[in-house]
Parts: C-alpha cells; structure tokens; sequence
C-alpha cells in the first residue's frame, strides 16, 4: 500500500519545490531580520541585507550560526517571537557545555509533526499500527516528537519513555506494538532483555519497524538488528536545534529524506566551505523554512553526511542524506589521526565473535594516546584454547587498522559487562588530560 | 563411551571474578573435582572438571558466563616417580598431541588423576589403554 502522507508536496516536481524553497528562504530571511535583535547584528557583521538574498543560489552570502550562538545567548537570546507565541520549550542536555534551548510555535509543533507524519507513512506505518516510543519524555525532543508524528498518521501512540526494559517487552507483547522508536543501542539491549525473559522479538511479538537514531549507526549495527529480530530498521535524523526527529528513511533504506519545504539543506566541504558535490562527505547546514519561534539560518549542526539530490525510487523527489557518518564533536583525535566512533563499529559489527555492545577508552601514556577497544566476547566465538583467543584479537585490530589507520590495543570482555544504556550510548572514555 | 565433559569459562583478569563462578556452582550444588586457570594478560580460561557437568554447564549459561564444553580423558596415575612420564611418552610415541594437562589426588584413591586434553581423543584411548593404563569413566569421577 505503501502511499503517501502528503503527495502533492512529497513528490512535487524539483522545479516547483525549488521555487516553493526560494520564496520561503526570502521570507524567512526577512523574518529574523525583522523579528530577531541578533540575526539584524550577524547580517550587518556579514554585510547583508534581506534585500540581497534574491535567489536560493544567494544563500551562501548569509552567515552561519552555530550551537556555540545558542549558548552564548542563553536561554532565549536568539528566539525571534515573545513568549506568549511559545507553546513548548525544549532544553538539550549540556553535557558538553551549557544546555541550549529551542521554542516552538504552536505552527513550529505542527510543522515538525507534519514531518514526522510524511515520514513514518514512508515506512509504511499508519492508523492500524500501534508505535511504542521508546526516546525519553520530557526535555529531550526524542520522546514528545515521535509522540506528535506518531499521532498524526493515526497510529495509536505506546508511550513507554526509556527504561523499565522488562515491562516495555510486555507491553509490546500485550498491546501488539508494531513498531518501535529509541536509539539503535537501547534495542539491542531489548533484544537482550527479552532472550533472558524466553521472549524472541521475531517470533513472540507483532514488531515488523524499528525507528532508531540519536546515536550515529552504521549499516553492519542495522544488519545485526535485522538479522536477529526480523524487523525493518530504519535511520531516523534530526536534532533540537532544527526542532528534533524529523526525517527517516523510506521503505528504500536508501538515504534519508530532507524535506525541503521545511529546510534548505547544505553539505559543505569543512575547510573551504564551498558546496561538495552528491555523494561527497561534508559538514551539514540547515536553513529552517518554516520555523517561526527559533528560526536558524545556515545552521552548522556538526554532523557529517553525503546529500543525493536524484529523486528517490520511491517517488520522492526531496533530498536525501545518505547516512550521518558522525558528529564533528564526536570525532577523536589520536596521535593526529582523526576517528570516528562509528566507523570503529562498522569494523566491530562485522566480526562474528564480537557482540553488540563496545567501547573505546584513550589514554595517554607519557607522549603518546592509545586508544583501547573493549569488546564482549559472544558465546559461539568463545575456544578454551588461549591461542584462538588472541588470534582473535589480533584480527580484531588488524580490521580496524585497515580502516582507521592506527593500532588499537583489544581488550575481550565478558557478555553484560559493557554498560547499556538507555537512551544516546556512551561509546567513550577519553582519559587524556589536555 | 562417553567422555568426560570439561567445562571452560571465559574470565577477565579481575578482582572477585573466580569468586562468582565458584559461588554460582556451589550454590547450585555442583562439586569441582580439578581445575585450572590459564592466564593471558587481561583475561583467562577457566578448566574444570565437575562431578556433573551438564547441570555445571546450564547454570553457568544461565548465568551469563560465556562458558563451553570439551571433551577431556581424565588418566589414572601412580603416585610415584615416573608415573606422568609413563601416559606422555606413550602419547608422544604415538604422535598424539597434548593441548593441555592438570593433574588432581584423589583421597579415596591410591594415585593422581591426569586431566588430558589430546588432538586424537579415541587414539589416545587406545593406545593408553593397550599400555594398561586406567582410564576413569565419567561415572568414576563423578563418583569420586
């Protein structure tokens, strides 16, 4: 059956959208202006007018913002409306710095939800499903916009908020949960939860979809999943700054999709700033189109990713981003080399021996960083014979040095001794002082 | 016949972590008749011999012990010079291999027994056997 949310605005022509995108880039331009003491200060820095944005190709004259704007302007410095337009605040979390915080519109709510709404029917979700939300409720966005999107399409909403992993298990069974939303971590400890409790995901429960993100995954974590529950997992983006979750992929697994009516999408190559070309890795900007109480303009959000402009399979003509590769933040820095956590899972998840659950510990000892990876050793990869073992990690770091390009030490851990979580994973333990 | 069962444990190198494995058997009232710890840095294996197995095994899975099983011959020994020398020279004439060996005394019996883990289980069997070698059936040690 697979439809659409809304056809005319989802598989609008590129021209149409195009223009649709223009006008609501002047428009908006002009709003902050207007409405916002501090993007009339950035344009006069940068030396733009509203005036001069008369094409989408004029918006790279803008400046960007960033989230250090949003914390220098704590809490509500760069909103645009007064309070008595805000219907909801939303606070992320700060850990690496001062929390930030985002309004919306009563509009703004609708908006997202409408997002949400066009991308759960495009994996095939509607009214007879029942969707478990499984991010947290409250400050975070995860829990309350999935909620919204969920309701939307009709589907009856199971509001179980993170934690309690053995009464979520139940309720899934009870009530027929078709399809879950958490981060990618959090499940496969469920999957691990309900092997304990005689429970098979697969074959005891009416799961078929997973809506999994706020953590970067790569495709291995998703095959792992799949393979072991039966579901369709699915990568779902977004982030508070530009409202929260917003967009998943289709039923294609083939890129996630940006709706462009609502956001002018950049990938930008981190150095130059110049737009890269398809398929090319570059640093994510997001203009909001149609976001009125904290509107961003050119928004570095810090994420990495490539942008597909070629209509989707599916009938989409919006852009897609093909896969979040990781956070600037997250990137690590080792004796010069530049990591990525989730490129360390990529390597781990396709090693049979290896479970689901590792983290990476760097340490300095004197001038130099060695970063640790800690893996739980999986049943069948386990031989009493200590040769095996530290063959096995051997080839454990062999396969990350291909890809990362600096040695790993590995430490093989016992099953349950890496900690779960509940809610974003905590992959890692920089132990340097710099 | 059948062989006897050994059960090996994956362990990190950690403070308490052979406390658990034994209050686990001990709880469910399995007896450990020989055991072993092979060290490698930051973890270990642990080896042992139970009086029964199978129940031995399923706790410890169910526990969440990453643990398996092996097929080992457990020999009888005298207890005097020589008496190791007379199975591995035996093994080795016979170009069968020995992974690993522990050896335990027993009180009710005159002699040690030899836990064997070999590369030819049946050879060795046989050939020990063909020396007049006692081999302990898995009854035997359970026994014990």
């Amino acid at each position: 059956m697979s439809g659409y949310w809304d056809p005319h605005i989802e598989r609008m022509p590129l021209k149409d959208l195009h223009a649709l995108q223009e006008d609501r880039l002047k428009s908006i331009v002009h709003y902050v202006y207007d409405h916002s003491a501090f993007y009339r200060r950035r344009f006069k820095e940068a030396g733009v007018e509203p005036g001069d944005i008369r094409s989408l190709s004029d918006v790279t004259k803008l400046p960007f913002t960033r989230k250090i704007d949003l914390r220098d302007n704590y809490p509500t410095g760069m909103f645009s409306l007064p309070r008595s337009e805000v219907v909801r605040y939303h606070v992320s979390s700060g850990t690496t710095g001062k929390p930030t915080v985002v309004g919306y519109t009563k509009g703004d709510i609708e908006t997202w939800s409408e997002s949400l709404a066009r991308a759960l029917t495009s994996i095939g979700l509607g009214r007879d499903d029942v969707v478990q939300v499984g991010y947290g409720y409250g400050l975070f966005t995860g829990g309350l916009g999935l909620h919204y999107g969920a309701e939307r399409i009709g589907a009856a909403v199971l509001p179980t908020s993170t934690g309690n992993t053995e009464r979520q298990i139940e309720l899934m069974m009870d009530l027929g949960s078709t399809a879950i939303a958490c981060t990618p971590s959090y499940f496969l400890h469920m999957i691990e939860v309900a092997e304990k409790m005689g429970v098979s995901i697969r074959n005891d429960t009416q799961l078929k979809a997973g809506i999994f993100g706020a953590e970067p995954w790569s495709l291995e974590t998703r095959k792992r999943i799949e393979d072991a529950t039966g579901i369709n997992a699915y990568d779902i983006y977004g982030t508070s700054e530009i409202s929260g979750p917003l967009f998943t992929e289709c039923r294609e697994k083939n890129g996630i999709h940006v709706w462009g009516d609502m956001f002018l999408t950049e990938v930008l190559d981190p150095k130059t700033g110049e737009p890269v070309e398809d398929g090319e890795v570059g640093e994510l900007v997001f203009t909001t189109l149609h976001k009125f109480a904290l509107p961003l303009i050119r928004y570095k959000i810090g994420d990495l990713s490539m942008l597909s402009t070629e209509p989707c399979e599916c009938g989409r003509t919006h852009p897609r981003i093909m896969r979040i590769l990781g956070r600037t933040d997250d990137m690590l820095i080792i004796r010069g080399i530049n990591v990525f956590p989730s490129q360390v899972e990529s390597v781990l998840m396709k090693i049979p021996e290896v479970g689901d659950h590792w983290e990476i510990i760097v340490d300095r000892k004197g001038p130099l960083d060695v970063m640790t990876v800690r893996v739980e050793l999986t049943q069948s990869g386990f031989s009493d014979k200590i040769a095996d073992l530290m063959s096995l990690k051997k080839r454990i770091s062999k396969e990350l040095k291909g890809v990362l390009n600096i040695a790993a030490d590995i430490d093989l851990a016992e099953p349950g001794t890496i900690p779960r979580s509940m809610g974003k994973a905590k992959r890692v333990t920089d132990n340097r002082k710099v | 016949m059948p062989e006897i069962k050994q059960i090996s444990l994956f362990v990190e190198n950690k403070p308490g972590r052979m406390a658990k494995v034994s209050k686990t058997l001990s709880d469910a009232g399995v007896n450990i008749r020989a055991m072993t710890i092979a060290e490698a840095g930051d973890f270990g294996v642990i080896r042992m011999v139970v009086d029964t197995p199978e129940k031995g095994y399923q706790i410890l899975r169910d526990k969440g012990f990453t643990v398996s099983t092996t097929d080992v011959l457990a020999v009888e020994m005298k207890d005097t010079p020589g008496g190791l020398y007379e199975i591995v020279n035996t093994l080795g004439e016979n170009r069968i291999n020995v992974d690993y060996a522990y050896a335990f005394v027993t009180a009710k019996a005159q002699s040690a027994m030899l836990i064997l883990r070999v590369d030819d289980i049946a050879r060795a069997r046989s050939v020990l056997g063909a020396q007049g070698v006692k081999i302990a059936t898995k009854e035997e040690i359970q026994a014990i």
